[in-house]
Formats: C-alpha cells, sequence, structure tokens
C-alpha cells in the first residue's frame, strides 16, 4: 500500500512566508532540510495542525487534513499523527509507563499496531518503565518521547529536529534506534533538520527548503548529486552510496559492494550480506583519465561525467559522474577540469580517498 | 474564651472556606483566560481582578454596598429573585470576599498556567486530548503548586479581612461577626485579654500558614 502525502501551505507573516507546495512518499523518511527561517519547522507544524495556514491543504492519500478551499480542518488532537518535538516534553507528573499510555489511551483504533511492551523493546527502553522522566538522561528522555508517539497509533510520524538538542555521544545513542524504526515500522516519517550528517545517513527522500520556499524534492540521491543548487550542504558536498557487505578480507578490510562497483573500508563487525549506507564526500573524490595502478588510492572506480559546474570555492568545479547507475560527485580545481578536459560524456576513473560510513 | 469568641472562630473558618472554595471555581477560568489569551483585553481585565491588591477595603465594601443595596443592581436582581438584600447577611459577605480574595487565588494560578507554556498542550495534543481533556489531564496537575498556592493565599487572606466585612457584613453575631471584628469589639470594651487570644491565635494562624507555604513550595514566593 503506497500513497501520496499532499502538503500545500502558504504562510505570509510580513518578515517571514512559507509557500510550499510538496508531493511526498507514503513511505520511508523523508527530510525537511534548510537552515534556520527556513520555514522547515512551521511546515512540520502545519502538518500537525499545530499551525493553522490561511491558504492550506494537507492530505495523506485519500484522508484529507486540512483544505482551506472548503474552510476544512481537522484539529490536532483528531489527526493520526505522531509528533516528537527537539526537546522531549514528556510530562513531568506522570511516569515513563503513563506518558507511554497516554497516547495509546486515547487513540482511536481499536486494534493497536503497535503494543507497549514491543515498543519499549524496538527502543531500548523496557527498563525505564517505571522511572519518573526526571531521572532519565537526555537520549532516553528522547527515546521515550518517540515511543509515545508510536503508540498513539500514527499514520505519520513528525519529528522536529529530535537530536538537536543532544550532544553528540547521545545522537549517536539515538540514530540505531531511528534506522530501527525505519526498518521495521511501515509509517513514514517527516524529520526536519539542519544537520547534513543526520539526513545523509536517514532520510530516504529528501526536501531543500530556503526563506520559505522549495529548493529541491526529491529521492535523496538525485537531490545530494545535483550540482544546479546553491551550496546548501556547501563543503560537504556529497552523495550517499547503499551498499552490501560482500566480504571480510584477510588483511582487515572489508569490501563493500553497490551498483557500481567495490569500495574498501576498514574491516567492518557486520556480517556479510549488511546493508550499509556509505558517504562519499566530492572533495574525497579525485578524477584521472586512465586507471591509476601506481597510487596508493584503492578506491578507483569507473565513471562518465555527467556534467559540471562551478562551486562556491574559488577557482573549483563540482563534477557530477554516472558509476554505472549511482550518481557520484566530484570536487576538483578549474584548473584540473580544463587540463583534462573535462565534459559531459568522458569516461575516466575516479579514485575515492575517503569513505564515511553511516553506520 | 467566649461562647461569642469560638462563635466567630466557626464563622471566620466557615466564610473562608466557602470563599476559597468558590474562588477555585471562579477563579481558575479566570487565571486560565488571563493566561493563554492574546486579546487586548487581557490588560483591563488583569486590572480588575488585581484592583483589591491596591485599594484600601472601605473602597470596595463601599461600592459593594451600595450595588447590593435596594437601588443598586445587585440589590434591585436579588431583590427580584425574592433573596432580599444581602448587605449584613453571611451570602453577601461572601460574595464581597470573593472579589475581594479574587487576586490573590488568579495570580499564583496564572503564573502557573505561564510558566508552563505551551509546549504542554500542544503534546497532549498530538497525543490526541481534546482541550477539555488536555487542561484536566496535564494543565491541572502541572500547574497543581499553583493552585495549592492560590488556595491556601485566598483561606488565609480571607480569614484576616477587616474593612470589608465591616463596610458589608457589619456585626452581626454568628451570621458576620468574625474574628477580626470580634478583636476590635473587645479592644473597644479594653477587653484586652480576650483580645489577646484572638489576636494571638491570628498571628499564630498566618505564620503558619505562611511557614507551610515557603517551606514546601519554594518556587513560588514570588507570587506570594
Amino acid at each position: 500500500m503506497t500513497f501520496k502525502i499532499t502538503a500545500k501551505f502558504r504562510v505570509d507573516r510580513g518578515n517571514f512566508s512559507l509557500d510550499v507546495d510538496l508531493s511526498l512518499p507514503g513511505r520511508g523518511i523523508t527530510a525537511l532540510f534548510g537552515h534556520s527561517g527556513s520555514g522547515k519547522t512551521t511546515c512540520l507544524r502545519a502538518m500537525a495542525g499545530l499551525e493553522r495556514a490561511p491558504d492550506a491543504y494537507f492530505a495523506l492519500g485519500n484522508e484529507v487534513w486540512q483544505d482551506e478551499t472548503q474552510r476544512y480542518f481537522v484539529p490536532t488532537y483528531r489527526r493520526a499523527i505522531g509528533v516528537v518535538f527537539q526537546e522531549a516534553s514528556l510530562f513531568p507528573h506522570l511516569s515513563v509507563r503513563a506518558n507511554m499510555a497516554f497516547g495509546r489511551r486515547r487513540a482511536t483504533t481499536a486494534a493497536a499496531r503497535f503494543a507497549l511492551p514491543e515498543i519499549a523493546g524496538l527502543l531500548g527502553i523496557d527498563h525505564l518503565l517505571d522511572r519518573s522522566p526526571k531521572q532519565l538522561s537526555g537520549g532516553e528522555r528522547q527515546r521515550v518521547a518517540i515511543a509515545r508517539a508510536l503508540l498513539a497509533d500514527p499514520k505519520i510520524l513528525l519529528m522536529d529536529e529530535p537530536l538537536a538538542a543532544l550532544d553528540l555521544k547521545r545522537k549517536l545513542e539515538i540514530l540505531p534506534y531511528l534506522e530501527r524504526l525505519h526498518r521495521e515500522l511501515a509509517i513514514p516519517i517527516i524529520y526536519v533538520s539542519h544537520a547534513p550528517e543526520e539526513v545523509a545517513r536517514l532520510a530516504d527522500h529528501l526536501v531543500l527548503l530556503d526563506e520559505g520556499r522549495v529548493v529541491a524534492s526529491g529521492p535523496l540521491n538525485n537531490v545530494l548529486s545535483r550540482i544546479d543548487l546553491p551550496a546548501t550542504f556547501a563543503d560537504d558536498a556529497g552523495v550517499v552510496v547503499e551498499t552490501l557487505v560482500a566480504e571480510h578480507e584477510i588483511d582487515e578490510l572489508t569490501r563493500l559492494e553497490f551498483c557500481g562497483g567495490k569500495i574498501y573500508v576498514s574491516r567492518r563487525h557486520e556480517p556479510v550480506g549488511t546493508p550499509l549506507r556509505c558517504r562519499i564526500h566530492a572533495r574525497d573524490v579525485s578524477l584521472a583519465l586512465t586507471p591509476q595502478l601506481h597510487s596508493s588510492i584503492l578506491n578507483c572506480v569507473h565513471a562518465i561525467v555527467v556534467d559540471l559546474a562551478p562551486t562556491d570555492t574559488p577557482g573549483h568545479v563540482l563534477v557530477k559522474l554516472d558509476v554505472t547507475g549511482a550518481p557520484l560527485l566530484a570536487r576538483i580545481t578549474k584548473r584540473s577540469a580544463d587540463n583534462l578536459g573535462i565534459c559531459p560524456g568522458l569516461a575516466l576513473s575516479a579514485q575515492i580517498k575517503a569513505v564515511a560510513l553511516l553506520a | 474564651m467566649y461562647s461569642a469568641d469560638i462563635a466567630a472562630v466557626w464563622l471566620t473558618l466557615k466564610l473562608a472556606t466557602v470563599v476559597t472554595a468558590l474562588l477555585l471555581v471562579i477563579g481558575t477560568p479566570v487565571a486560565w483566560w488571563l493566561a493563554r489569551t492574546q486579546s487586548a483585553f487581557k490588560g483591563a481585565i488583569g486590572a480588575i481582578v488585581a484592583l483589591p491588591l491596591v485599594l484600601p477595603p472601605t473602597v470596595l465594601g463601599f461600592y459593594m454596598l451600595v450595588a447590593m443595596g435596594p437601588k443598586g443592581p445587585i440589590g434591585q436582581f436579588t431583590e427580584a429573585l425574592g433573596l432580599g438584600l444581602l448587605p449584613f447577611t453571611f451570602p453577601g459577605l461572601v460574595i464581597a470576599s470573593v472579589f475581594y480574595s479574587l487576586p490573590f487565588v488568579v495570580q499564583p494560578i496564572q503564573n502557573a498556567f505561564e510558566a508552563m507554556g505551551d509546549r504542554p498542550l500542544e503534546v497532549a495534543a498530538t497525543l490526541r486530548a481534546s482541550p477539555w481533556d488536555a487542561f484536566w489531564s496535564v494543565a491541572v496537575p502541572l500547574a497543581k503548586p499553583g493552585f495549592l498556592s492560590g488556595a491556601i493565599l485566598g483561606f488565609a487572606h480571607t480569614v484576616g479581612e477587616f474593612g470589608i466585612v465591616l463596610m458589608i457584613g457589619g456585626n452581626v453575631p454568628d451570621k458576620t461577626r468574625v474574628v477580626s471584628v470580634q478583636i476590635y469589639d473587645h479592644v473597644e470594651a479594653l477587653e484586652y485579654t480576650q483580645a489577646h487570644w484572638l489576636a494571638g491565635g491570628m498571628v499564630l494562624f498566618s505564620f503558619i500558614v505562611l511557614m507551610t507555604l515557603y517551606t514546601f513550595n519554594p518556587a513560588r514566593r514570588k507570587s506570594a
């Protein structure tokens, strides 16, 4: 069962305006990415019904929650949503268990998809149920907040920078749980973030927002590999590659395979066959007209130039490559590009100096 | 103690209990509205609620006496209902006291609602709680310290009032003669021993109330 999420919001508040018209997939994680003031949080709050945009339409498949042309607006408490805010916002007067049961008891569906013990297990909070929210760490509180939202049996989960208030250690503690939600629950997630690494790690679909307008919306790699966009990710420009662990080789290297070839990384603990998401920054990719046999760089793939465009870094260009179907970006100097005669259609060899594993 | 003194103490406690109960019922929606409204009338309504804090009780008592009298709007209304006139009766005293102690109940509750912010109510809404449900299951429990402060202050303030009682209630034994009036009577009659008993009792009572408030509820000290 696949459906589309349709969201049109128009807000004009003098110094801030939002004008978006989105059609998002009804599955997987959609990241709304943008700087502060880009309207991503307003967009999420409008989806939740916490703000009523004067000119808006919002529907999940056939289920319309807001249609201002008909003056139709379903209030927040009648929408099957789950919301996770930046701060966990647990009810301090209730235990962890009672917090989790709050939405569960009020959910209208007779047969809930999730049971409390199951969700507590999924988020690793079984042992915390009888505590008070005051006794939890920031990371634990946020996991309880996620569990609480899921138990209200939402049809869509809205997350507003759920990791932004946490330090790096807590972030790393929660990310695997978010990936588990993604893998194990068939529920679309709208994820607001201004952190490129979170987006690269979690998102399937990416919406770039800037000053209340949609700059780009599409599958993650399609957006990440676009070189015509303003440098939203700036120095972080790069693509994401979905790989599978192929083999652990004897010299402490693990071979990952993707549609465009193979990548060697330091030995991983994941068993063979595990999917792994990697991020390859444009700045870590260099180009050569012939395969470099006498080089220390191990990862080298055949690629065809698709296009190139100037970047914000003076003297540099961004080259978009096609590696047997997978996109790849390389950031090289303008001078090198001219010397090598790089132009669309040219076949060459791309050397990958570093791979960031997103797990 | 004289039986008249005991009657005065009893009447005072009865008055304060009734007034506190009414104040919680009336004060809570007022505090909620003041805490959450963006209406232009917020300042005006807030000022009206706070007036008894600055006005001499005699001023308030005078206007209430006029209003409740045979020519006042409240007096005509109560007479039309066949209830007679309110001045110099216990219900009259209750109504006057409710007005007089209103800010002492509204302000701590309003502060508690304001300190809570919008977020808990937004969270409750995202968890399927209707506004009415969220008010009882989230707002009231979170504002509990404010309710406690408000109830204690409203009770204690009603116990301690004098001027408005004298204006509206007069000095009718068992009906309107509360402790503060009884002390006044004793002093007028130069019965200092009896006055000491009652006055000392009031000091002790007020001290215990405030100590309880400050000991168990230190966060709300400012609003007290």
